[in-house]
């Protein structure tokens, strides 16, 4: 059967500092009419180059070196035509159209979203400004937007962003493409909305029988939505299967190793992850032979020597690129679960209680005018009531917008709640003066979600990680520093060596162990997490949340762990609590919370998380949830969640529900619970 | 050493664009006049001949004399003492000062940030010329107070600059970390964030370096600035105007080594802004 589309040996080069960087390096891949196959890799494997080259958009200093694409309906090779000419503007946006990952920036704020569809259908449609509009309603209604006909005219500033992703869909589907290259386009976007637009697409697809590539690094959205995965690994394709079988019988060692790695909803609490050990290569630097020698479990000397091994048939429509044979690696994979996994003895919670949130509430004001008169307030949080016991890990939970940093920040008196108690080992802090807080800060550290933006890029390693055992004369003298220090590189697993480094010389995972040393260094007794995982690659994520875990252990570290990530969640956390629009839904210990969810929301929530292995998705309950957040300046009035709920009753839309037991050291905010 | 390899690699590219070369060597020129002005003056800048004044170029004085008889050549380059220090030491109290309020501006906010800012904007109201005219006024001038009067009248551009700056930065992670450890404010802004704000005020220096010799060439031309006898650039225009037709080159010279000085100093300045915005220079 002809392909719909088919990329073969495609080659793309980036010049840097004059050096021919291969990003792209001998990749063929194919899709066929009405398919869904997904590509995941880490950041800089070179998906998205991929797909940008197939459409000729790579901009100096990047350059598409190699390589055919054919599309069905045309003989030729398509990287023949040039980049401006009239052939490949017809299949950018025609034939093909691609969905980007910013919904905020890929649309224009001066046009309304009507005409900017509208253009598009006339461009690629050849139709009329009457017809393309009617098509353009047709459209926004096709994903969903309430009132087509008023939104048409309205611009993307009034919209949510899963909204505008809506709208950059219809705008994608509008002009009747073949194939619609959806690149990260969910990534941005909550697990719930995420969940919504991906089942909308493959709808979409099915119905009109368009064929769909999902660019992601995430393996749960393949597993959930692509009946065929590519997996690429430092600018190669490196293995090929469709979905049950890539995950029920992997056969590179990279899948194998990164279904390894990644935590899932469905493990059982005791599961360990095994982390890929050290980086992706440097492109630039990347050696000749197999380029994830320097990490594999299985490497041979033969690995070596041989050249980069190309994808090879394993059994009919399994590709993969690996010169060990089965026997090979059989044999090596059993010396692998033979060698013993050591695991870090899970932490203790003692009894005592180490903080202790009563009641808080923090608003933000909203002023207008001249004269900066008040005219409202920004509910950021209401409410919150929960304790934290020494030793433990509590997870919070929620989407974007429900209050979580608002209050860790709140706990780190950052900002000064305007109601409650904060009580950190008996003392309450919630009224304190910056100076009164001075002996606190050194007892409650931070580990910050963004390791490029957390790190002063002027300071060296060593007095970042030192800073506060200056601050808080934590050390004598100069030699003692010095040796606290060293000590503190090595319990995070750096090299004291490097200390004299500015933080642009480490990697993301480097700079998060850095970040996690500062938090360490005045020996504090809670350390907020605020989303410390979500910006690493995926590799990297499973060596920090086991580097976290480990010294938890050591230490007696009480851990706040915020997340969205709620697989991520579930295997650090001993007790887990749910945000919703600024309250405590859910409060629960971590098993109990999943086995016998209560909350509504939880369970939509739960439900929308992809898992990487597409026999469990297959079985799972779909929770559907509707609408959107509301946004947090006018809050529906009683339950913040009873317009998206399908089991609210007249009381919820009355009355706010509080937080009450349900048994089993369970806490619930529903009025289904507490009749 | 820290950033040793940034500020190298900062110079290699400064130096690597022949406009910017080729201006540091002529800054570096009046400088090295400027600095050994006796050795190079082949005459007394003061020394009154009365007996041969206003003669043209020619061999005992190679650019004439003024109405006095005193030597152009060795009154220029006695002038351009002048100029660079003044335009140095004015730029740096500018910038000392400027980037002090600016810091502690942007930094508190609030109620301080309106007194500074509207402080400011008053004196960026006024043309800096005609503020520094009424400060001469005033304090009288002479080099010590022309280079304090300039320095003030230019500072607002960079409490201006350094409040934006410290604006943006007071938003970052890390310098919320650093107030999470326990930093208090001094420290937290004197580490953390003027070493994180301070690359566009060095660019902003090196290109006010020549604005203000250009404003205290205006000033001395008006007779506000260095008095008599004392040689600066703009003195000597003043008074060489009144014989253009008797020795042309006395007015002229002066002239041209304020614009070929002003001009390399921009050119230079624009040189450092290239080096040192990573997106001028293609990394990100």
């Amino acid at each position: 059967m002809e392909h719909l589309l088919e990329l073969k040996s495609m080659e793309t080069c980036f010049k840097t500092d004059g050096q021919l960087v291969k990003a792209v390096d001998n990749v063929s891949m194919y899709l066929d009419p009405g398919e869904i196959i997904g590509i995941v890799g880490e950041s800089g494997s070179g998906k998205s180059v991929t797909m940008m080259s197939m459409l000729q958009l790579i901009g100096s200093p990047g350059k598409v070196t190699g390589g055919e694409v054919y599309i069905r309906g045309n003989e030729k090779n398509m990287l023949e035509y040039g980049p401006n000419s009239e052939e490949m503007r017809h299949m950018r946006g025609g034939k093909i159209s691609m969905i980007f990952q910013e919904p905020m920036t890929s649309l224009n704020p001066v046009l309304t979203i009507g005409y900017q569809i509208q253009e598009n259908i006339m461009e690629h449609l050849k139709v009329d400004r009457e017809e393309a509009k009617k098509r353009a309603i047709e459209m926004l209604k096709l994903v969903n937007i309430p009132d087509p006909q008023d939104r048409f005219d309205y611009y993307p500033q009034q919209f949510s962003g899963g909204m505008r992703q809506r709208i950059m869909i219809a705008m994608a589907m509008s002009s009747e493409p073949e194939i619609l290259v959806a690149d990260e386009a969910t990534t941005a976007l909550d697990v719930t909305t995420q969940a919504q637009l991906l089942e909308m697409i493959r709808d979409i697809a099915k119905k009109t029988n368009t064929s769909v590539i999902i660019v992601t690094h995430n393996l749960g959205i393949v597993a959930r939505f692509a009946e065929r995965i590519y997996v690429m690994y430092s600018g190669s394709v490196v293995e090929m299967a469709d979905t049950k079988r890539l995950f029920a019988d992997s056969e590179h060692p990279y899948t194998r190793a990164l279904l390894r790695a990644i935590p899932r909803l469905d493990d059982p609490k005791e599961r360990i992850l095994i982390p890929i050990e050290g980086l992706p290569p440097n492109p630039a630097s990347r050696p000749e032979f197999c380029p994830f020698y320097e990490r594999c479990e299985y490497r041979m000397d033969r690995c070596r020597e041989c050249s980069k091994p190309g994808l090879q048939e394993i059994e009919k429509g399994h590709f993969a690129a690996c010169h060990l044979s089965e026997a090979e690696k059989r044999m090596k994979a059993e010396e692998i679960a033979a060698k013993e996994i050591k695991k870090a003895p899970a932490s203790k919670a003692g009894e005592e209680i180490c903080l202790d949130v009563k009641n808080v509430r923090k608003y933000f004001p909203i002023y207008k005018g001249m004269i900066r008169k008040k005219i409202g307030d920004v509910k950021a949080i209401e409410d919150i009531d929960f304790y934290v016991r020494k030793g433990e890990t509590l997870g919070i939970v929620g989407e974007s917008g429900c209050g979580k940093t608002t209050l860790a920040r709140c706990i780190m008196r950052v900002y000064k709640p305007e109601e409650g108690k904060i009580v950190f080992n008996g003392t309450d802090i919630a009224g304190f003066s910056d100076r009164q807080m001075h002996p606190f800060r050194k007892k409650i550290s931070m580990i910050f979600q963004d390791p490029f933006s957390s790190l002063d890029p002027r300071q060296t390693a060593e007095s970042i990680v030192g800073e506060s055992l200056i601050l808080h004369k934590l050390v004598k003298n100069r030699e003692e520093y010095g040796k606290r220090v060293d000590e503190l590189f090595r319990i995070v697993g750096l090299d004291p060596a490097l200390k004299y480094r500015v933080p642009h010389e480490f990697s993301g995972g480097q700079r998060q162990r850095l970040g996690i040393a500062r938090a360490l260094s005045s020996q504090p007794d809670l350390i907020l997490c605020d989303e410390p995982i979500s910006a690493l690659d995926v590799s990297i994520q499973a060596q920090i949340i086991n580097l976290l875990e480990e010294l938890q252990s050591k230490l007696g570290l009480t851990y706040l762990f915020i997340a969205h990530d709620l697989a991520v969640v579930k295997h650090i956390s001993s007790r887990i609590l749910v945000m919703y629009l600024g309250r405590v839904v859910e409060i629960a210990d971590c098993e109990e919370l999943y086995s016998n969810t209560l909350h509504p929301y939880t369970r939509t929530l739960l439900s929308a998380v992809p898992v990487a292995d597409p026999l469990v998705e297959e079985t799972r309950e779909r929770v559907p949830i509707r609408g959107e957040v509301p946004s947090l300046t006018n809050r529906p009035a009683g339950c913040p969640f009873h317009n998206r709920c399908d089991k609210a009753g007249e009381r919820c839309r009355r009355e706010i529900p509080r937080l009450l037991d349900a048994g089993e050291n369970h806490q619930v905010a529903c009025f289904l619970y507490n009749q | 050493m820290k950033n040793n390899g940034r500020w190298k690699k900062t110079v290699k590219i400064l130096f690597a664009r022949k406009i910017a070369a080729f201006s540091a060597a002529v800054v570096l020129l009046f400088i090295a006049l400027a600095v050994f002005a006796p050795v190079f003056a082949p005459y007394d800048p003061n020394y009154a001949d009365f007996a041969s004044y206003l003669q043209g170029p020619g061999k005992d004085h190679l650019l004439g004399t003024d109405n006095y008889g005193r030597d152009v050549l060795s009154r220029i380059i006695y002038g351009t003492r002048v100029s660079l220090i003044i335009g140095v030491f004015a730029v740096m109290i500018a910038c000392v000062a400027g980037t002090f309020f600016g810091m502690i501006a942007g930094y508190f906010g609030g109620i301080t940030d309106d007194i500074i800012t509207r402080i400011m904007e008053a004196i960026r109201a006024i043309p800096q010329i005609i503020l520094a005219m009424a400060l001469t006024a005033v304090f009288g001038s002479g080099i010590r107070n022309l280079a304090i009067i300039l320095g003030i009248s230019s500072m607002a551009g960079y409490v201006r600059m350094m409040r934006g700056q410290v604006l943006t930065i007071k938003q970052a992670d890390y310098v919320m970390a650093g107030k999470l450890q326990g930093n208090k404010n001094f420290r937290l802004m004197f580490k953390h964030i003027l070493p994180n704000s301070i690359s566009p005020i060095i660019v902003m220096m090196t290109q006010q370096v020549g604005q203000t010799i250009l404003a205290e060439a205006g000033l001395s031309f008006l007779g506000l600035g260095i008095s008599a006898p004392t040689a600066s650039w703009g003195g000597m225009v003043s008074d060489g105007r009144l014989f253009l037709l008797q020795n042309p080159v006395f007015a002229l010279t002066p002239g041209v080594c304020v614009a070929v000085l002003v001009i390399c100093l921009n050119m230079f300045g624009d040189g450092v802004r290239d080096a040192l915005d990573p997106r001028l220079r293609g990394e990100v």
